[in-house]
């Protein structure tokens, strides 16, 4: 199913946080959404997901997203926030577990266990199962996040942020999972990014946005240009070509500012 | 634990199997602990002799019993001891879903000024009303109300900042300083005699217990327990945060509503007949959280257990150690659990809530 979104608005207290922002994302498509701190990635990632009701229309396959009913979005629909809660009194596979929820009425079956233990595998997560929230590192709560969602088998996964914990190498692991689960299970993922490297890498396409508008679009080689990178940040870059992926190298903060 | 999908697997089976172990345990411990109860106290009962006497009541055909030991154990303990465990299973319930909603560690009947309206409502019928009519009904109902009111209030408060943990739990505080001083202004302008059964009735006692009363609080405590149990999920997912519960399917703000209503229900339902009894409600969940963890679906039947165990503990103790002086069950509690508490606490080193 393919996600539509036409003319996204979002007003907070009189700023207008997001200005007919227009996306969609295919059957296993990965998107990124770029832009400087408070440009409108979050707010864009909860008002798909109606954590926010924005104006404009929102559609997923067929239908709207704001006459589903909660339920029905949290089947589709998985979300994981930038800021890492996590539950208290909970062991990672309780956590991860609940991303049963909207699939389970209130048993839990052997499917749901075994989808647990299979995310968590692929998450190299199975020695800290039976850990508690607080004994684990930042950088692996943010992958019980995910973990969580992927066991959430949602058709659209939205990320805020994925890999802002979590080190070189577990970046690119966290990004290469994402990205197979999209492919595998024709999931699409929008993800909030700040690293454009990651997002030039590993997004089929991304969407830049600057004060609430939509600044670029397109395949992350077209988009991410040297001007378009010194006019969004402010920041003077040189963009080289390796391995047919366009990589950004900041030399320093353009002397006009963004 | 080592790695390997299959051990993973096999070892959250185990601890499934634990928790369902754990409330078994408790629900054994409960019952023998109502058996001897009832034998405890001066009257010299022997634990068959009581058995007998409840299977009579129960059965009058096939067993029979002492028409004394009958009386002592049908008209005068029996009731108390089911009251006893069906209001620390209520408190205790009440207080774990307060915890939950609120994910706060701190949440209970008592910290949400539940309690306070409670003992202001006792008061209000004691000093105020009596000179009009006086009798156990008004306090009851007086009581029963106020707690209902603060509910509401919290509920009221909360709302227009929207219905956030914060806001409810600071709607609490305030509630609970306001009830306090009201009270308190009664007790001042009271007479020492009815100074004096505010008092006794904010100790939490057991003393005045009946079959009526059990009867109207069990009929609370099995209609809402339940229904908490059943919507235990969203606590789960509420502990995650309100943004990631609502992307699970939760409706935060029904949800939390819906769960205060009936922990403040249940809360209102039981101290409206015993007078305040703290701590049972604060304290139950966090032990059982060291237990069992914080899966809601377990965590709320298993802190009724324990609170059931503790408040019936602290009332039997409460009536033989300086028997045949009584020592309220309120004053009981909190000799009783702490230590017990500070056991469990000092011995699990990590965090776990």
């Amino acid at each position: 199913m393919r996600l539509e979104v036409r003319e996204l608005s979002f007003t907070y207290e009189k700023r207008r946080v997001l200005d007919r922002v227009s996306l969609s994302v295919d059957e296993g498509e990965v998107v990124g959404i770029l832009g400087p701190n408070g440009s409108g990635k979050t707010t864009l990632i909860k008002c798909i997901n109606h954590i926010l009701v924005p104006e404009g229309r929102v559609t997923f396959g067929e239908r709207e997203v704001s006459a589903m009913s909660p339920m029905e979005r949290a089947r589709l629909m998985a979300y994981v926030p930038q800021a890492l809660s996590i539950g208290m009194a909970m062991t990672v596979f309780e956590s991860v577990l609940m991303g049963r929820r909207p699939h389970v009425s209130w048993g839990i079956g052997e499917g749901d266990i075994a989808r647990v233990t299979a995310v968590l595998e692929d998450l190299g997560l199975s020695q800290l199962a039976f850990r508690n929230a607080t004994q684990i590192s930042g950088g692996e709560r943010q992958k019980v996040m995910i973990a969580r969602a992927l066991v959430q088998e949602p058709l659209l996964l939205l990320l805020d942020e994925p890999t802002s914990a979590l080190d070189l190498r577990h970046q690119l692991e966290v990004m290469g999972i994402v990205r197979a689960h999209a492919a595998k299970k024709k999931t699409g993922v929008i993800m909030a990014i700040h690293d454009l490297n990651l997002a030039s890498r590993f997004c089929d396409r991304v969407l830049v946005l600057s004060g609430g508008r939509v600044r670029g679009e397109g395949r992350p080689a077209d988009v991410l240009t040297e001007d378009l990178v010194r006019d969004v940040y402010g920041v003077k870059v040189r963009v080289d070509r390796a391995d047919g992926f366009s990589h950004i190298i900041a030399i320093e903060p353009a002397r006009e500012g963004p | 634990m080592e790695g390997g999908k299959e051990t993973v697997a096999a070892a959250f089976r185990k601890t499934q199997v634990r928790r369902v172990l754990f409330l078994v345990t408790l629900l054994v411990l409960a019952f023998l602990l109502a058996i001897a109860s009832i034998v405890i106290g001066s009257a010299g009962l022997g634990a068959a002799d009581v058995m007998t006497a409840v299977l009579a009541g129960i059965a009058p055909g096939t067993f029979s019993s002492d028409p004394m030991v009958h009386t002592i154990v049908w008209d005068l303990r029996l009731h108390r001891v089911l009251f006893a465990l069906v209001a620390g299973f209520g408190l205790a319930v009440a207080g774990a879903v307060m915890q939950g909603v609120l994910r706060n560690p701190l949440a209970s009947p008592f910290t949400l000024g539940i309690a306070s309206a409670a003992s202001f409502g006792a008061a209000l019928a004691i000093i105020v009303i009596p000179a009009v009519v006086f009798s156990d009904t008004l306090v009851v109902i007086s009581a029963f109300t106020m707690s209902l009111l603060a509910a509401g209030a919290i509920y009221g408060l909360s709302r227009i900042r929207g219905v956030s943990s914060e806001s409810m739990v600071l709607a609490g505080i305030i509630l609970m300083y306001l009830f306090g001083a009201m009270t308190s202004f009664l007790q001042y302008a009271g007479t020492t005699e009815q100074l004096q059964a505010v008092v006794f009735w904010m100790f939490g006692s057991l003393q005045r217990t009946s079959w009526e009363k059990l009867a109207l609080v069990s009929i609370v405590v099995a209609v809402v327990t339940p229904l908490l149990v059943w919507k235990s999920w969203d606590l789960n997912a509420l502990s995650m945060g309100d943004h990631v519960a609502q992307s699970l399917g939760v409706r935060v703000g029904q949800s939390r509503t819906l769960n205060m209503v009936a922990a403040s229900l249940i809360t209102a339902a039981v101290i409206c007949f015993t007078g305040t009894i703290g701590f049972i409600g604060l304290v139950s969940p966090h032990i059982t959280r060291l237990a069992i963890g914080g899966d809601h679906r377990y965590l709320i039947v298993g802190s009724g257990l324990v609170g059931a165990l503790i408040l019936l503990a602290s009332d039997s103790l409460g009536r033989t150690i300086l028997a045949p002086q009584i020592i309220p069950v309120g004053i009981m509690t909190s000799f009783i659990g702490i230590p017990f508490f500070l056991y469990l606490f000092m011995r699990r080193r990590e965090e776990y809530w």
